[in-house]
């Protein structure tokens, strides 16, 4: 079997700056596990860390049943995909796909069996002893994918994969990886900055601040009950709206039951709906902006005519007039709240 | 407007042209010469145009050499001067490369202080270090050998720089991949770093032959022997002093056939390097 065990692992660079401090993480066979953050969060060195390319400074890291501290990557049973393919540049495609092989003594007929396997599932066969410079964006992006299949490994590490390419091809190469790895049934982790790849790909979403998780699990627990401040900002776009509620209230916005402490009302704009009636929330705002994305609009609101910005989602595109009023409600299973302090969900 | 075109077209061919002709006469002159006797060129009065004694006078510098001073056929020394540059070349473009991959890709202590401890022999070229360089090759017992002509003037900090320069080019993610690939250092340096280092090396091939063919001051000091000579200062003690007669024709000819060996490794180099700069991959 070969699931992926992080035990409080930690990352000290020498100088003192701890970059991962302390992510006990477990990934089953044959799940698909995305980590996702903002840009130095960590998550690539923790992805780093798997690999073997950055050493562990604390804590044990296990693939299958073995800890892989001081395994070499190549023993790892490993293979990774790289933001910019890292495709050495004067083999063949069917070199690059066969080299690893080659290196480990693999039989000359079963490379071939295995690399001419992979070009077909990838369908880069018309390419095989093209050079990478030879190749498009897309096209390199399936021979670096080719490269760790053929390896059959135990895990597939990616490392923002997605990154070099345009946006359509972006959402194509998204969905074939996802199919690939079904059919696969290889553990993954895959590392990204985008949300919406996180959120589709993922088995197991695992969202990293400053060096910790803030919360690892399903993608659609992630959004419907995110345990922290983060998580309810990071996943969602448009963003979640966040309120500080101050213990006094905030004009213009009213609940049903009122909240006491110090807490942050976060509310996602797709579950605001424009009504003049009374909501477990309801807030009046001024409308400041619009937005006509095509099936459903955005408006963008100061709450109380001068306060925090809100974002409410409406569907179709019968949009409001700058500087009008209006009252938006949510009901009560749709908000969240969290301790202004520690950023911790309260209900 | 047409008209314009075409001066300002010709403007610059004509300026290219003369620098070629400035530079291209001697070497003529230089070739003509090598095809008369001794006679003709002697009396002042050597015409432009080939001679009638180009077989008789280039067999003459290569096989038999001159009457006088230098007593060994040029062939010999042209032979002694190839081993010489190509020595000096490869043994600096080996010991460059290796140590460049130690600088670069390696941590181990004091990688800094060996960097800048190469970095600071390029302040001190052969000419600068030649008494202490003798001394060492003299008691190494190494006078009027290939090994005591060579290896003093192979390590270089030159050539250990570029490459040094060129690896840090090379993207880590290439590194990381070997390293998953299974390929330890070496693999990864014969197999990914050598491959593309291939342009670096052939400029650096032509420059460092070009440099070892031309060397005078090391082999005039450390060849004695006649057989040990090499081209460049075989040209020099070919022409004579006053009273005795120059064989300005043999002369000419061993010029011209020294210049023959760098043209033919620019030339035959220039194509991989126009091949390396059409072709960049990294």
């Amino acid at each position: 079997m070969s699931e992926v065990r992080l035990q409080s692992v930690r990352k000290v660079y020498p100088g003192g700056v701890e970059a991962v401090k302390g992510v006990s993480l477990e990934i089953a066979d044959g799940q698909f596990c995305v980590l996702v953050g903002p840009s130095g969060c960590g998550k690539s060195t923790l992805l780093r860390m798997v690999a073997g390319l950055e050493t562990i400074s604390g804590g044990t890291c296990s693939i299958g049943d073995r800890i892989v501290n001081e395994v070499e990557p190549a023993d790892r049973d490993i293979a990774m995909v790289f933001q910019n393919y890292a495709l050495y540049p004067h083999m063949s495609v069917y070199d690059n796909m066969a080299y690893g092989l080659r290196n480990r003594g693999t039989p000359k007929d079963e490379i071939d069996r295995r690399v001419r396997e992979a070009a077909r599932i990838l369908e880069v066969e018309p390419f095989l002893e093209r050079k990478p410079r030879a190749l498009s964006g897309g096209q390199r992006q399936r021979v670096a994918m080719g490269r760790a299949i053929v390896r059959k490994p135990k895990v597939f590490l990616f490392d923002e994969p997605l990154s070099n390419l345009d946006a359509k091809l972006r959402i194509q190469m998204r969905v074939e990886i996802k199919k690939l790895q079904r059919a696969l049934a290889t553990t993954s982790i895959y590392v990204t900055h985008d949300q919406l790849e996180a959120m589709t790909l993922a088995d197991q979403l695992v969202v990293m601040n400053k060096g910790q998780v803030e919360q690892a699990g399903a993608p659609i627990t992630l959004y419907e009950r995110p345990m922290t401040i983060f998580v309810a900002g990071f996943i969602g776009a448009p963003p979640m709206n966040l309120l500080d509620m101050p213990a006094t209230g905030l004009p213009g916005l009213s609940l049903a039951t009122p909240v006491s402490g110090p807490v942050t009302l976060g509310v996602r704009p797709e579950h605001l709906e424009l009504s003049a009636e009374n909501g477990a929330l309801a807030i009046d705002l001024t409308v400041t902006a619009v937005e006509a994305v095509g099936a459903e609009s955005y408006i963008y609101g100061a709450l109380g005519g001068q306060g925090p910005e809100i974002i409410v989602r409406i569907p179709g595109r019968d949009l409001p007039a700058i500087g009008a009023s209006l009252r938006a409600i949510a009901r009560s299973e749709n908000l969240h709240f969290f301790s202004r302090e520690t950023g911790i969900r309260l209900n | 407007m047409v008209q314009r075109r075409r001066l300002l077209d010709f403007l610059p061919h004509l300026i290219l042209m003369l620098g070629v002709a400035i530079v291209a006469f001697p070497v003529y002159v230089a070739f003509i010469a090598s095809t008369w006797d001794a006679a003709t060129i002697s009396n002042g009065s050597m015409p432009l145009r080939p001679g009638p004694h180009f077989a008789e006078n280039y067999y003459r510098t290569i096989f038999i050499g001159t009457s006088s001073s230098t007593r060994e056929p040029v062939g010999t020394m042209m032979l002694n001067s190839l081993i010489m540059a190509l020595t000096i070349a490869i043994g600096k473009i080996a010991i460059s490369l290796i140590s460049a991959f130690a600088v670069v890709y390696f941590r181990f202590p004091f990688r800094m202080t060996a960097f800048w401890i190469i970095f600071v022999t390029l302040m001190l070229p052969v000419e600068v270090r030649i008494f202490p360089t003798y001394k060492i090759v003299a008691d190494l017992n190494l006078l009027d050998t290939f090994a005591g002509l060579t290896i003093p003037l192979i390590a270089s900090a030159t050539a250990t720089l570029l490459f040094r320069q060129f690896f840090m080019t090379v993207p880590d993610e290439l590194v990381e991949a070997s390293k998953i690939d299974g390929a330890g250092p070496m693999k990864f340096f014969f197999d990914t770093l050598l491959p593309l280092s291939i342009t670096s090396v052939a400029a650096m091939f032509v420059i460092q032959f070009i440099y070892g063919w031309n060397q005078y001051l090391w082999p005039l000091l450390i060849t004695t022997k006649d057989n040990m000579q090499t081209i460049v200062i075989a040209i020099k003690k070919m022409i004579v002093t006053q009273d005795a007669l120059t064989e300005w024709q043999l002369a000419m000819a061993t010029a011209i056939l020294a210049m023959l060996p760098p043209v033919f490794v620019v030339v035959v180099m220039q194509r991989l390097f126009v091949k390396g700069l059409v072709e960049t991959e990294k």
